[in-house]
């Protein structure tokens, strides 16, 4: 056994579990202390490092074969590293802002970012339980941050009965899928699935549970609700890491545990849940008045979309679902920052839409950010979020799947209309009674800069910096090889 | 010695009393008690699985199982005394600030 190996492969879950430790035993000794946030941030700093020095490597398994790192699974955890730090960033100046600043926030984001980094590495169902159930707790507490406000506590008990609902739906469906095959080893299990009935039960069961996180349609009923009574960066939060490691367990899932096989589609069963996500997602945004609710449905669609890419089931489609939760990332943490600093002024609500009339002049930095962000996420070009819809698309097209591609394609045309009216208002509608809009601190507007600069600089040159999307595309190579060593 | 299928039929049985409770009910404790209900039905299944294939990884995520539900109640019994505290109540058709 070599330890110390097992150990470096998952260092950049190691250091933020540590690093938790460490927030929790600094705030007991000294309460609202900065050197909370500096710990976080510097682990969070470590783990991106290790996390992008193994993404050239090839996918290998640790632990005796419970977990997986480098390739695809490299790319996931700088995903989540990244949009963790990044809602850090944004969070502090946010939770001061409205006098909920504890430091166990950050514990618990730390301990929830080690839990997406085991669930998007988990070869074994066992990993991928644990992984999962330790980003759910972690964000349930979150969401439930505000707890003296009926908002807050209401988000938090749907999320935690819907959370827990579904994970007992997760959980029957790898007993069933145990009971079938005999094994809890994710390409074990591949090799030994067949058609029967037990094992079909089974991993319809663990699906549901998977498209209940990522919010899909028909299981997104909790999504809005939550999204809406959490802190607004700690939603970001939600609506990007969680679902990018969400996304990355389910694409090593679908990709080894359950192949194609006679008699059985998975394809058409996740292009009729995309077509679903997308339609209801994009028109039920159209009617929203709350900034908040509306970006809660369009992480819905957005979740559709991405779909889309994993409904094409070639090695083409997996890498773009990782390009589009990349995009999606950068684009909706600058879209809830953005929005977050508005709605922290006083005076109005300013998470309602007619609230932010004319409010676009006044700090123009602000405003052409948000600009930005909401043009990436409708898709378009040249910002990142049209390189990430490309890419999924395509994939689509190539894999034959003409008719879901082009309503992918008029679902995101109609989504056009709810990111443009926000700038509508921002821009072109007289403000209703002159608003003081205080200046925010450095950080927090670097932040959204950077993030703006990011959705720019990867919508013109969609190619990762320490790998390019090509060498993506070969690391998921390496994943085909795997796959067809163990499926004849 | 009783076949496996009895101690399934059970689990499945236990299972889907834990569903309906879920979806009927309208007091939060009550709720997250059939959650629990159901996770405990899946926990036989493992176990049972795990004794017929003669191999113990089921028994031994019956242990993750039963630990994770334990953060669970915490978390969730934490949850609803706030609740309790906002709105004297904890019956969940009360609980509707946030809809569409």
């Amino acid at each position: 056994m070599d330890y110390l190996g097992d150990i470096q492969a998952f260092l950049p879950g190691v250091i933020t579990a540590l690093a938790g430790l460490i927030v929790i035993v600094i705030e007991s000794l000294k309460k609202d202390s900065s050197a909370t946030f500096w710990v976080t941030v510097l682990s969070l700093v470590a783990a991106l490092f290790f996390s992008i020095q193994s993404l050239g490597t090839g996918l290998d398994t640790a632990f005796s074969g419970m977990l997986v790192h480098g390739g695809a699974v490299a790319f996931g955890n700088v995903i989540i590293v990244v949009a963790t730090l990044f809602c850090v960033f944004i969070s502090e100046d946010y939770l001061k802002g409205i006098n909920h600043y504890y430091g166990e926030t950050y514990a618990l984001i730390l301990f929830a970012t080690t839990g997406m980094m085991c669930l998007a590495g988990s070869n074994d169902l066992i990993t991928l339980f644990i992984g999962l159930e330790t980003m759910s707790i972690c964000l349930y507490v979150m969401a439930g941050l505000i707890k003296d406000e009926k908002s807050g506590a209401e988000a938090a008990l749907k999320y935690f009965l819907l959370g827990a609902f579904s994970t007992g739906f997760l959980l029957y469906g790898m007993a069933l899928i145990y009971g079938a095959t005999g094994t809890t080893n994710i390409s074990a299990i591949g090799a030994a699935a067949s058609t029967d009935l037990l094992f079909l039960a089974g991993a319809a069961l663990l699906l549901v549970g998977f498209l209940f996180k990522v919010s899909a349609v028909p299981f997104h009923m909790w999504t809005p609700d939550v999204y809406q009574g959490t802190p607004t960066t700690l939603t970001a939060y939600f609506a990007t890491a969680s679902k990018a490691a969400t996304f990355v367990a389910l694409i090593m899932v679908l990709s080894r545990a359950l192949p194609v096989m006679e008699g059985l589609n998975w394809q058409m069963v996740f292009s009729v849940i995309a077509i679903l996500t997308m339609v209801f997602g994009n028109i039920i945004a159209l009617v929203q008045d709350n900034l908040k609710r509306m970006l809660a449905y369009s992480s819905i669609a957005h979740a559709g979309y991405a779909l889309v890419g994993l409904a094409a089931g070639t090695p083409e489609g997996y890498s773009a679902v990782l390009f589009y939760m990349f995009a999606y990332t950068i684009m909706n943490i600058g879209a809830f920052g953005v929005i977050a600093y508005y709605e922290r002024n006083k005076g109005m609500d300013f998470s309602e839409v007619q609230n932010l009339a004319g409010l676009g002049f006044k700090k123009p930095v602000m405003g052409i950010a948000l600009s930005i962000f909401l043009f990436s996420l409708a898709g378009i070009p040249p910002l990142v979020g049209f390189a990430g819809k490309y890419y999924v698309f395509a994939a689509a097209i190539n894999a034959e799947m003409v008719t879901l591609a082009v309503i992918g394609v008029l679902a995101s045309a109609a989504s056009v209309y709810y990111y443009l009216r926000v700038m509508v208002y921002l821009y072109f509608r007289e403000e209703h009674k002159p608003v003081e809009l205080f200046n925010p601190t450095l950080l927090y507007k670097g932040t959204i800069i950077i993030l703006a600069i990011l959705t720019l600089y990867y919508g013109i040159e969609p190619i990762l910096p320490a790998s390019g999307l090509m060498e993506l595309l070969n690391s998921y190579g390496n994943l085909g090889a795997v796959t067809n060593v163990l499926i004849p | 010695m009783l076949e496996i299928d009895w101690f399934l039929a059970v689990s499945a049985v236990m299972f889907t009393i834990g569903i309906i409770g879920v979806l009927i009910r309208r007091n939060a404790i009550v709720i997250f008690m059939c959650v629990e209900l159901m996770l405990n039905a899946v926990n036989l299944s493992l176990v049972s699985f795990a004794s017929y294939h003669g191999n113990i990884d089921g028994q031994i995520l019956v242990f993750f199982a039963l630990a994770v539900a334990a953060a669970e109640a915490v978390v969730g019994l934490a949850i609803i005394i706030a609740i309790y505290r906002n709105n004297l109540s904890v019956d969940v058709s009360k609980i509707n600030l946030l809809r569409w």
